[in-house]
């Protein structure tokens, strides 16, 4: 009895103690830890969600992937199309009170383009100097014209630090990131919690309507929407896929989504090494055909992401203004498939299918199996744990191999490093100089008419190679507190934090 | 027992010294290399190859583990490659939570396992014997994240009486730590009292059937004295050997609990860092654990001199 009285006790105390939070406080549940809090190094998603509170960038997107204004106010192209000059907003303070200026950006490029372990060089690498014109007035040179850059600078390479923090703490940044957004860095303890406040020095504090953000990563999605549900958070990325039905349906949350910029394919070793010529996806372009057209993608869709994603054959989705409408996701064709296996003498090709061991890629690599079995295919589910896999495509160690890519803002960053000639993430081995051709002419030009020109003609070499069978983009999805108002979905998947309030 | 303990401390080098290589060797065998699990989608070959240098992976193995112990004894566990930051602040920040909650879950599985043992054993055959075993079993045959889950959705989603996840340090708000300890600790605590509850159990009997405890009982002591002077104190040695282990395997960290309720210990930062191929975090979490595990082994065996007085001659 003593016992029981005791627990009840030490229950009702800790009842009242519960949720105390303050209402400026938005908590935030990320899918996972994410990595160094510092723009030139980081390489994760999540990062980039912390970043949209802690740093901004000399340009933004919108929800329908333009390029706006941010720490830039303007920005316009030489003529011959190889310097950037952009006007920058006046009266910006980094958050430890120094002046944002054009040295600052120019010190920033720079940091991009020469620290020691720097993920930003290979985007900026077409950068070759950077002028100060005045103080307010950045130039950056390129040695040739190169279109994508502005997009480029709406992520992490566009992204301002303090220079004077930066050259303080060095490689160290990131135990104290110091840059010019919204919020400012409070602590941060690895694996539990990012916490950050309100920079009253913001340039555009007025619309921003949180004190503070905490935010918590929690891997397991069902425990991240569990603490949702409970109050313990008031918004959180990821949500499974399985858990939106039920979102949607409880009125104290609100659902939200957007297809990304993204893709998941498979990836074929058509050329990466000696693999490709024993394999017969690799060594056949009949069969490759046939494979993609014995697969459902809307089967995919509904049995993986509950119908939840978009089916789609190229790099960007089919909603998206860069599409190549002449060349639609073409139909299941089961018996065309197998009569295309006839042609190509080999009506039961082996396929080995590498396939990272997470939930997604698993379960799509199960669905392509049995779809591709009725025509024939005999594929062999070669499950991997990631970092492994990367390392095998990377030597070219696969046949066929399912990636998924996150996606960047100018089409070109889905397309240039994947299929131009020996380019860092070309896995298949596709080189075809034509294609390399109109790759580069799409980046000489800054204007989208001409470059969608070079991409519907990229799309026909593509889609007709098949070096990766594109499958579908999957949507962003988010959960939140019903309370809570002003939050836009963009298709980067990253949340803009101002003009949200509860 | 002066001369036991010296004994003891001095093959704790030499076998540190032999886990270290282990770690160090067996690590090297996972496949993946950590500078490209590290370079992100973008890949960036000059990335790869100044992750390479800056941890020093483009170096043979020898050096490679030369240079790792040398700044081990320098108290510099290295760098964490993903997050950049040093080894012993993850250390230092994470080995408080997993101590605490291997300590509170230890203690939960002493409250509940010890008397269910004892009881049962004193009731042999009889219903609470049995309802002992039946809990028991519940207790560790039930899913540790099954569990967590269940009781996230009842305690935190249906009643709001506790914070789902996450947690509080106990120098911040230590009602706020408990309530976010409490459910991981009851989750880990239950596995933990089932064991010892059948250790105990099995103990007891064979105790209680021996020659001294008639003795004592025709002596006309209290049934009291009996059992918990000299039943229990005997019957207490193999439970003290598992408590350790026990306690030693919770420091390593509880994965799946930790990571249900998002408790930042051990667990958390070695799954994570075997999957970003950190190798510097595991090396740190392992030897960590080991000298951990080492030091309850020596404490279990001086904990036998203490209950047992046989042992002191």
């Amino acid at each position: 009895m003593m016992r029981k009285t005791a627990f009840a006790a030490l229950a009702a105390v800790m009842v009242l103690g519960a949720g105390t939070a303050s209402a400026q406080t938005l908590k935030f549940g990320l899918a996972e830890d994410p990595d160094a809090l510092d723009p030139t190094l980081a390489r994760t998603f999540v990062s980039r969600l912390v970043f949209s509170a802690l740093c901004d960038k000399l340009v933004d997107i919108d929800p329908n992937l333009k390029v706006v204004p941010q720490l830039a106010t303007e920005w316009s192209w030489s003529a011959d199309n190889k310097a950037l000059t952009m006007k920058l907003r006046p009266n910006v303070t980094f958050h430890d009170g120094e002046k944002f200026d054009a040295e600052a950006v120019k010190y920033n490029i720079e940091r991009h383009k020469t620290m020691q372990g720097s993920q930003r060089r290979g985007e900026l690498s077409a950068v070759t100097t950077v002028d100060v014109v005045d103080p307010l007035t950045v130039r950056l040179n390129t040695q040739a014209p190169f279109a994508p850059l502005l997009a480029t600078l709406t992520d992490r390479a566009g992204m301002m630090i303090s220079p004077k923090a930066g050259k303080a703490l060095g490689d160290k940044f990131a135990t104290a990131p110091v840059c010019a957004g919204p919020f400012k860095f409070v602590e941060r303890v690895a694996q539990d919690r990012i916490i950050v406040e309100k920079y009253d020095g913001y340039w555009a504090k007025d619309n921003v309507h949180f004190s503070r953000i905490e935010f918590r990563p929690f891997i397991d999605a069902t425990v991240r929407l569990a603490n949702l549900r409970s109050g313990q958070l008031d918004f959180l990325e990821r949500l499974s896929a399985t858990d939106a039905a039920s979102v949607q349906k409880d009125n104290k949350l609100k659902f939200a989504s957007i297809t990304e910029i993204g893709y998941y394919g498979i990836t074929i070793n058509i050329g990466k090494s000696d693999k490709s010529k024993t394999s017969a996806l690799g060594s056949n372009a009949k069969i490759r055909e046939a494979f993609e057209l014995s697969l459902d993608r809307n089967g995919i869709n509904k049995v993986v992401f509950d119908g939840l994603a978009t089916p789609g054959n190229q790099w960007v989705a089919p909603n998206s203004a860069y599409y190549a409408k002449s060349m639609p996701v073409p139909k299941r064709d089961v018996a065309k498939a197998k009569a295309l296996l006839k042609e190509a003498g080999n009506i039961n090709p082996v396929v080995n299918l590498v396939t990272p061991t997470t939930t997604d890629a698993s379960k799509i690599a199960q669905v392509v199996q049995a779809m591709a079995k009725e025509a024939g295919f005999d594929v062999r589910i070669q499950a991997t744990e990631f970092a492994t896999s990367l390392n095998m495509a990377d030597k070219g160690d696969f046949e066929a191999y399912i990636l998924a890519w996150s996606g960047r803002p100018d089409p070109d960053g889905n397309l240039y490093s994947f299929h131009g000639c020996k380019q860092p993430l070309n896995y298949s081995g596709l080189c075809n100089p034509a294609l390399d051709e109109i790759l580069n002419d799409s980046r000489l030009t800054t204007d989208i008419a001409q470059r969608q020109a070079s991409w519907n003609k990229a799309a026909q070499i593509v889609l007709a190679e098949r070096p990766i069978i594109y499958l579908l983009h999957r949507k962003w999805l988010y959960a939140h507190n019903a309370k809570l108002t002003g939050f836009k979905e963009y298709p980067d998947g990253l949340v803009r934090f101002a003009g949200m309030k509860m | 027992m002066t001369r036991f303990l010296i004994r003891r401390l001095a093959i704790l080098l030499p076998t540190l010294l032999f886990v270290s290589i282990i770690i160090f060797g067996l690590q090297q065998l996972l496949p993946g290399d950590p500078a490209i699990a590290m370079a992100g989608e973008e890949r960036d070959p000059q990335a790869i190859a100044d992750i390479r240098a800056k941890y020093n992976l483009d170096k043979p193995i020898w050096v490679q583990y030369g240079l790792w112990i040398s700044g081990i004894l320098q108290g510099d566990f290295g760098e964490s490659i993903r997050i950049q930051l040093p080894v012993s602040q993850l250390l230092l920040e994470k080995l408080p939570v997993t101590i605490e909650l291997a300590f509170l879950s230890m203690l939960i599985a002493l409250l509940i396992g010890i008397p269910a043992g004892v009881i049962s054993a004193l009731h042999n055959g009889r219903w609470p014997d049995y309802v002992a075993n039946v809990i028991g079993l519940w207790g560790l045959s039930t899913p540790n994240f099954w569990l967590g889950i269940m009781m996230i959705l009842l305690f935190s989603v249906h009643l709001g009486w506790l914070p789902a996840s996450g947690y509080v340090s106990p120098t911040e708000d230590l009602w706020g730590n408990l309530q976010a300890m409490i459910m991981p600790a009851f989750v880990l605590g239950t596995g933990i009292a089932a064991v010892f509850m059948r250790h105990t159990r099995s103990a007891m009997l064979q105790v209680m059937a021996s020659d001294y405890i008639r003795t004592a009982r025709a002596k006309g002591l209290y049934e009291r004295v009996v059992i918990g002077k000299h039943a229990f104190r005997n019957a207490a040695v193999p439970v003290i050997t598992l408590g350790a282990l026990e306690f030693g395997q919770l420091l390593s960290g509880a994965v799946l609990t930790e990571q249900i309720f998002s408790i930042p210990g051990f667990g958390k930062l070695i799954v994570d860092a075997v999957f970003n191929r950190d190798y510097a975090v595991v090396q740190g979490v392992v030897l960590c654990t080991a000298t951990a595990y080492i030091l309850l082994n020596l404490l279990a065996d001086i904990a036998y001199f203490l209950v047992n007085p046989r042992l002191r001659t």
